[in-house]
């Protein structure tokens, strides 16, 4: 039996995971519509490379990834595009996101894949597959996988896999490793090639006993050193750091990353789908989703990526009192803003919540200095301190305190007798503290192109006068052609430098020269080369013209100021 | 007697050494007082302030020659740091400066534009990519929206348009609760 080390703090909240794992994953039918989003990863959104009406096939790419950190969005299932536009997505804002609307055509209809023997294949072209089949963290931070397997130089001992799953009522992983821990262990050889680690540590928390025995069958199995380990319940022991400490005791310090250590952390979900995606060739075209809360059949569905969220809910019952729908756990999920949107590579569970099942909190109440929220905190942070700054708005205060460090576990909001909501306060200054570094980081381009902007006009301006004192030094110098003239005896090289005129002057000059020779050369074109006839007619206008004139002038002469 | 005066002087000839030294050595060039306003001023370069940009308005509240209350764009708060930074009292914006506006950028109707290029020597950023008798158009990630290039325009093809909130951009919000009668 390992050692095992434990971590600061911890709640344990009521599971409520039993209830979703009495049945099978579900394939969840085929959708009428499918609304895939181009941004589901961390970093830039994908470059669009479809347009509506194309027909595509299942695994087709449909988002390009832009610049290093992004990743590949497919189109899920063969069928049409119907539009690409803005649509609500999961998220906490609300907010509409560029999305593709595919139409399935119930073929299913694979496009051409084939997967590479990563053994000989080199890490560079794994981790390019990786990128090309939007392989991205499934545990929630969908953090694109291709970029953790880039460490450089650094030694990595320990791959840990992540089969926590700490959180109430999701179940997904728990699912995956019961039914499908041969590709998870797969996944991980997989991982750990191309990390080239020493061991791998599955860690499992002890309330999924058969995920821990599936899993132990199957890395068995592994001709790497493969081990699954059984860590005690308590949230939030499937945070990346938290795992880390509980399996090999290393504590990953503020601002460090695991991998300085010679730990990298990957989810299990995760390391199935590097597997699919190297083996075959499959892109991540679906996910696990735990349908849970006020359903009366809580499960696991295995849904494409952009099934709307109310077929799933469907599928599973969704009670008439269900008011709102909860993404991700009742501890760090967020409120969706409603059951049309669609699933995405983060959708690890959704929740039906009503008022039964989450009461409405209590109204909160003024902080007592408990410090309760000290004592469960993870991070070992002051909870209470970085709640004071952040509602005071002391943002520099709140960073000093480590705010950053901060993992929105909600441990310390589960267990405050105030019912202060915490973690908002934390997730209002941290997003507060990110605008002030874009507009400062603004601010600071903003002054340096106003600057050179500045220098240039200066610089600018000095040339011209230089160039004009070249001119009138020429120009003066021509005015006295026996000074020239004997400067040009005297020193031919010098004076071509300074007497020549500009070369632009002198093709202004040209042209100036070429549109009087024009004006010379043009004839008024009517009145030369006349026949007698048109001269004898012009002559006959001009006399009637002179009658008139004359005629008019008598008019003038007999009627004066009438 | 002597040697005494003689020691006093030979210190002080050392001492006046060391210091004229420390003097060069360390000298601060410019103003740093200067640099700590600029670095609070949001660097629209718009003149809200009538100065000529942001530095000339640091320089000049820097000299005490100008109050702080004259940059729209930095809004209350920046009033606020300011205020902390100098040690002197709030001050809310007085009627002679515009009020503060929403974030916005500047977009060229790119069908009535003739290509004039007077916003581009108006834009104090070089925001605006375009040559004579050329299109032009607003590089949106660097316009500070200082509104500087629409009064030169002669045909009033430019418009503000306000930062649309987007998932990228945005924030969350202060927890805020409804009072429920009891």
């Amino acid at each position: 039996m390992t050692k095992l080390y434990s971590f600061h703090g911890g709640v344990h909240p009521p599971s409520n995971k039993s209830q979703s794992t009495r049945t099978p994953i579900a394939l969840a039918a085929l959708p009428g519509k499918l609304v895939i989003p181009f941004h589901q990863h961390v970093g830039n959104i994908a470059k669009p490379l479809v347009k509506k009406g194309d027909r595509v096939l299942k695994g087709q790419l449909i988002g390009a990834p832009e610049d290093a950190v992004s990743s590949a969005i497919h189109a899920s299932t063969s069928g049409t595009i119907a539009e690409i536009g803005m649509q609500i997505v999961a998220h906490a804002s609300g907010l509409p996101d560029l999305c593709v609307t595919l139409i399935p055509d119930g073929k299913d209809e694979w496009i051409n894949h084939q997967g590479m023997d990563y053994r000989s294949a080199d890490e560079s072209d794994i981790r390019l597959a990786l990128r090309m089949a939007g392989v991205v963290g499934l545990g929630g931070a969908v953090f694109p996988s291709d970029l953790k397997l880039r460490v450089g130089k650094r030694k990595i001992k320990t791959l840990i896999l992540n089969g926590a799953e700490c959180e109430p009522y999701i179940s997904c992983d728990d699912m995956l490793m019961r039914e499908r821990a041969e590709e998870i262990v797969r996944g991980a050889e997989v991982i750990r090639h191309v990390l080239d680690a020493e061991q791998v540590l599955i860690g499992i928390e002890d309330n999924k006993p058969q995920a821990i025995a599936a899993m132990q069958r199957a890395a068995s199995t592994s001709h790497d050193k493969m081990e699954v380990i059984t860590i005690p319940t308590i949230y939030p022991g499937g945070g990346a750091k938290q795992l880390i400490r509980v399996l090999t005791g290393i504590e990953v310090a503020a601002g460090v990353r695991s991998t300085e250590k010679g730990v990298q952390c990957f989810n299990v979900a995760t390391a199935q789908s590097v597997y699919r995606a190297v083996q075959f060739g499959e892109p991540l075209l679906s996910r696990i989703v735990t349908v849970a809360g006020n359903v009366t059949h809580p499960q696991n569905f295995e849904a494409l990526i952009g099934t709307p969220l109310n077929e799933l809910l469907a599928l599973a019952g969704v009670l008439p009192d269900t008011d709102h729908y909860i993404m991700g756990g009742p501890m760090m999920g967020v409120v969706l803003p409603g059951a049309t949107v669609s699933v995405v590579k983060s959708t690890n569970c959704v929740i039906a919540a009503s008022d039964n099942l989450f009461p409405p909190p209590p109204a909160a109440m003024p902080c007592i200095r408990c410090t309760r929220c000290a004592d469960v905190c993870p991070a070992e942070l002051q909870p209470q301190d970085l709640y004071w700054f952040a509602k005071a708005k002391e943002f520099g205060k709140a960073q000093e305190y480590n705010l950053f460090d901060c993992i929105e576990c909600g441990a310390c909001s589960y267990v405050c007798p105030s019912h202060i909501p915490l973690v908002q306060y934390y997730r209002f200054a941290k997003s507060e503290i990110w605008a002030r570094e874009s507009e400062k980081n603004a601010a600071d381009s903003a002054r340096e192109r106003f600057e050179f902007r500045s220098h240039r006009i200066e610089r600018e301006k000095q040339e011209r006068a230089e160039k004009l004192a070249v001119k009138e030094k020429a120009a003066l110098a021509a005015k006295q052609p026996v000074v020239a003239d004997m400067t040009q005896a005297a020193a031919p090289a010098a004076d071509t430098n300074r007497i020549t005129p500009d070369p632009i002057q002198e093709k202004i000059q040209a042209a100036i020269d070429r549109a009087k020779l024009q004006a010379v050369m043009v004839n008024p074109r009517n009145t030369v080369q006349l026949t007698a006839q048109q001269q004898a007619e012009i002559a006959e206008i001009e006399a009637r013209r002179a009658r008139i004139r004359e005629h008019a002038q008598s008019e003038v002469e007999h009627h004066p100021k009438e | 007697m002597l040697s005494a005066l003689l020691v006093m002087a030979a210190i002080a000839i050392v001492l006046g050494a060391l210091l004229g030294f420390a003097a060069i050595k360390f000298r601060v060039e410019g103003n740093p007082l200067v640099d700590k306003i600029d670095a609070i001023l949001p660097q629209t370069q718009c003149g809200q302030c009538s100065y000529p940009g942001c530095k000339p308005y640091a320089t000049a509240i820097a000299a005490g020659e100008a109050d702080i209350n004259r940059c729209p764009p930095g809004g209350e708060e920046g009033i606020q740091k300011l205020a902390d930074l100098l040690g002197v009292e709030f001050k809310p914006f007085g009627n002679e400066t515009a009020a503060p506006k929403p974030k916005s950028v500047a977009i060229i109707d790119e069908n009535t534009c003739i290509g004039c290029t007077l916003c581009i020597q108006a834009c104090p950023v070089d925001a605006i990519s375009g040559a004579a008798k050329q299109m032009h158009t607003i590089i949106a990630q660097e316009c500070t929206g200082c509104e500087l290039c629409i009064a030169p325009c002669p045909v009033d093809c430019i418009s503000m348009i306000v930062i649309e909130e987007k998932i990228t951009n945005w924030k969350w919000k202060y927890p805020t609760f409804p009072l429920v009668p009891a």
